[in-house]
């Protein structure tokens, strides 16, 4: 089944989020990942979205999450041209002795170590799905003690942002979620 | 102007044009029912259990139009909407429930009856609203309404804690409603109409499947004139009875499960479908693989999300069937099509469907036939769910706007008599006849005391065969007869009615049957009559689960195989 990428513009409001999540539950769809974070609009946020599924499922899908009310818009950006980025956190064991050599591919993959313990270092990676996954491979030797990763987050190439919006909504009588 | 948060409801329940609120208090809806009297606009009418609330409300809605109003305490009264607030939302009946919730420092916590009732209704309603703050309620109460009533209508929950209403708040009530992501397409697009009028003038065997998005968006005459301008003939959805009249030369009458062979047949040799204001339900589209085989589809629906979800469409419309009607009825030429609907009209006299057998027993057809016969036809039919349901679709010929009210999409037993009293509350001046099983009536009979303390001049025909009848049917038919846990030994139903306060009949023999309905109708408050009919009658025609409509059984053992369809070649989509 193919994987599909679908971003989201969605009003900052508490239950959206389980509201979306549970569209794609009752269809047994598995999400692959999420990411959601504040847009360029005030009280609308962004959010990503990688699921499994046959085309035509998907398509349903899309449209009954374009009927929730606290959803501004969804689009299937599958198809289009698009950047996609991944944020991970590895903690790789390392020792004396192969400290450097970590050092090294992570250094080719313009990954950073943001943290040096004892018998630990943990790196800071971005990009997308297949680096992370190169890098991860690569680090597979050494030990990974703990990974995070943030899932996909995407945006559509070029000036157009198929996600328009004219006014910011007001904030409703709902306990705010942060 | 400062109002507690009670009187803002109640503010915004008048300013929105709402005369009855069905509904059962209880301590966290204290407040508002309170301030109910500073509203004598507001009729409140008390039922006895929060389903017959939301299924009177949404009665109302059907018969009316209007937004039905329910209202339900914390908790078990919340709960106790839940069938009534799916029921409406699979109908797509406007509905606004508000349910009482504990005060906002217990949210949370588990306090004596919480539940968290937006939570459990979110996949059940269009949307819905916890109201932290009185000072938003003008504008929820505004978007509540313009969302249930609005686009594909729907039930919409306000959850109202307990300290809310208490609250005061400057009331400004908002003239339109805040809602920059809710846009309802209304007009449908030009360019796709035009390819339908093409398709609809260029068919040798049109059929049109109407369905209940014609009844809500009131597209009676815009139908009308399409079906008799371009000659097409016209089956209807169950939901979709009453928008056409029944008893018109090209009105072939209900298809799909229990639908007429007929139209049945029809579906399934025709080479266009016109679907308006229906989405296809499994029970209408029978084998949906095999469903119109030959037949190019063009859908008019206002909700996006129902074109393509599961019969594939060569031209989707979106948008509202009325104004999109207006528009393609310009682009049609009138047309004969007298082979096609001569074959239709043979395929009527060879395969009757409604026929009912003479002889002494009394037969649950023959009780909707004489109730169809006393009426005139003029009566709101308001039924249960279960082979009464069905009966009462095929034997009764609705030529009147929008008479027939029934739980189509979930099915719910009970939703008969709530609906029924709601029904007449919003249409006092209807007749309107409950037609209910025994098994169906017995799940919200309590209701019965409704009728009787808000003098709701209900007519309730039960026909009572002391078996879960619909169910007793596949138990006979695809389960070697094993009637488990079918039988009823329902109660004496003219006793109870005596002992809730309305006069009842029994009736037992076939010439007892108008009498009966007559002194029904001349009684000025409710009634009720305990039809005791034959007991293993079995609806036909069926459609066998699994099967397509074409494999109609009209009667046991006689299995229908309509004639090879010639000239079953399709017009490929891309030349249109």
């Amino acid at each position: 089944m193919p994987k599909h990428t679908i971003i989201a513009l969605v009003e900052d409001k508490p239950g959206v989020l389980n509201h979306m999540a549970s569209l794609f539950r009752r269809r047994g769809f598995n999400i692959e990942s999420i990411a959601v974070g504040h847009s360029e609009v005030p009280h609308l946020s962004r959010m990503t979205l990688v699921v499994n599924g046959a085309n035509t499922m998907v398509e349903q899908v899309r449209k009954q999450l374009d009927k929730v009310v606290d959803v501004v818009k969804v689009s299937d950006i599958t198809s289009e041209k698009v950047i996609t980025r991944e944020l991970a956190l590895i903690k790789v064991k390392a020792t004396s002795s192969t400290r450097s050599e970590i050092m090294q591919i992570v250094d080719i993959f313009r990954a950073n170590i943001v943290d040096v313990a004892a018998d630990s270092v943990t790196v800071e990676v971005t990009g997308d799905e297949n680096k992370i996954d190169s890098l991860l491979n690569l680090l597979r030797g050494f030990g990974i003690r703990e990974l995070s990763r943030t899932g996909r987050i995407a945006l559509t190439r070029g000036e157009t942002s198929p996600l328009p919006v004219k006014k910011p909504p007001k904030a409703k009588g709902q306990t705010p979620t942060k | 102007m400062k109002l507690t948060g009670a009187q803002m409801i109640c503010e915004g329940l008048v300013r929105e044009g709402v005369e009855v609120i069905f509904g059962i208090l209880g301590g966290s809806l204290l407040p508002l029912y309170d301030v109910l009297p500073q509203y004598p606009q507001l009729r409140h009418i008390l039922v006895r259990h929060e389903q017959g609330a939301a299924h009177a409300a949404d009665g109302y809605a059907r018969a009316t139009g209007k937004v039905g109003v329910c209202l339900a305490t914390s908790g078990p009264g919340a709960t106790n909407l839940v069938t009534g607030i799916a029921n409406a939302c699979l109908d797509s009946v406007p509905m606004v429930a508000i349910t009482g919730q504990v005060a906002r420092p217990f949210i949370g916590k588990d306090a004596f009856q919480e539940v968290d009732i937006t939570g459990i209704t979110m996949p059940i309603t269009k949307h819905n609203y916890l109201v932290m703050d009185a000072a938003s309620l003008p504008e929820i109460v505004k978007e509540a309404f313009h969302l249930a009533r609005t686009g594909r209508p729907g039930p919409v929950l306000i959850d109202l804690p307990r300290d809310v209403q208490i609250d005061q708040a400057e009331f400004n009530y908002p003239s339109k409603p805040n809602l920059p992501s809710y846009k309802p397409i209304l007009k449908g697009h030009p360019a796709q109409i035009k390819k339908a009028a093409k398709l609809i003038n260029e068919a040798k065997k049109p059929v049109i499947i109407a369905g209940r998005g014609v009844i809500v968006s009131a597209a009676f005459a815009e139908l009308k004139e399409l079906v008799e301008q371009a000659q097409i003939p016209l089956v209807t959805t169950l939901l979709g009875i009453s928008c056409f009249p029944e008893s018109h030369v090209l009105s072939y009458g209900m298809l799909g499960m229990h639908g007429m062979a007929y139209a049945n047949m029809a579906v399934d040799a025709a080479d266009l479908i016109i679907a308006i204001g229906m989405r296809f339900d499994d029970r209408a589209t029978a084998k949906v693989s095999d469903f119109a085989p030959h037949a190019h589809v063009i859908h008019i629906d206002i909700d996006p999300a129902e074109i393509g979800k599961n019969v594939r469409v060569d031209v989707p419309i979106v948008g509202d069937v009325k104004a999109v009607l207006k528009e393609l009825n310009k682009l049609i030429v009138a047309t004969k099509r007298i082979d096609w609907i001569r074959q239709l009209d043979d395929w009527r006299r060879e395969h009757p469907s409604l026929v009912i057998r003479d002889g002494e027993s009394l037969l649950p057809q023959y009780v909707i036939r004489q109730i169809y016969e006393v009426t005139g036809g003029e009566a709101i039919i308001v039924t249960g769910v279960g082979q009464h349901q069905m009966w009462a679709a095929q034997h009764y010929w609705y030529d009147k706007p929008n008479t027939f009210i029934s739980s189509g999409g979930l099915g719910t037993m009970g939703f008969g008599l709530p609906a029924a009293i709601g029904a007449k509350v919003g249409c006092p001046n209807d007749t309107v006849w409950c037609i209910d099983g025994d098994g169906s009536l017995q799940m919200t009979i309590q209701e019965l005391a409704t009728a009787v303390q808000e003098k709701v001049a209900v007519k309730i025909a039960v026909l009572r065969n002391n078996y879960l009848g619909m169910v007793r049917q596949w138990q006979e038919m695809f389960y070697g007869k094993r009637y488990v846990a079918t039988p009823l030994s329902s109660p004496d139903f003219v006793k109870v009615a005596e002992a809730y306060g309305l006069p009842g009949l029994r009736v037992e023999r076939r010439e007892e049957v108008a009498p009966a309905i007559q002194q029904a109708m001349a009684e000025p408050g409710p009634f009720l009559i305990d039809f005791i009919v034959e007991p293993e009658e079995n609806v036909y025609p069926m459609v066998p689960p699994g099967a397509s409509l074409a494999e109609v059984l009209e009667e046991p053992n006689k299995k229908t195989k309509p004639k090879a369809v010639k000239d079953s070649a399709k017009l490929p989509v891309s030349n249109i």
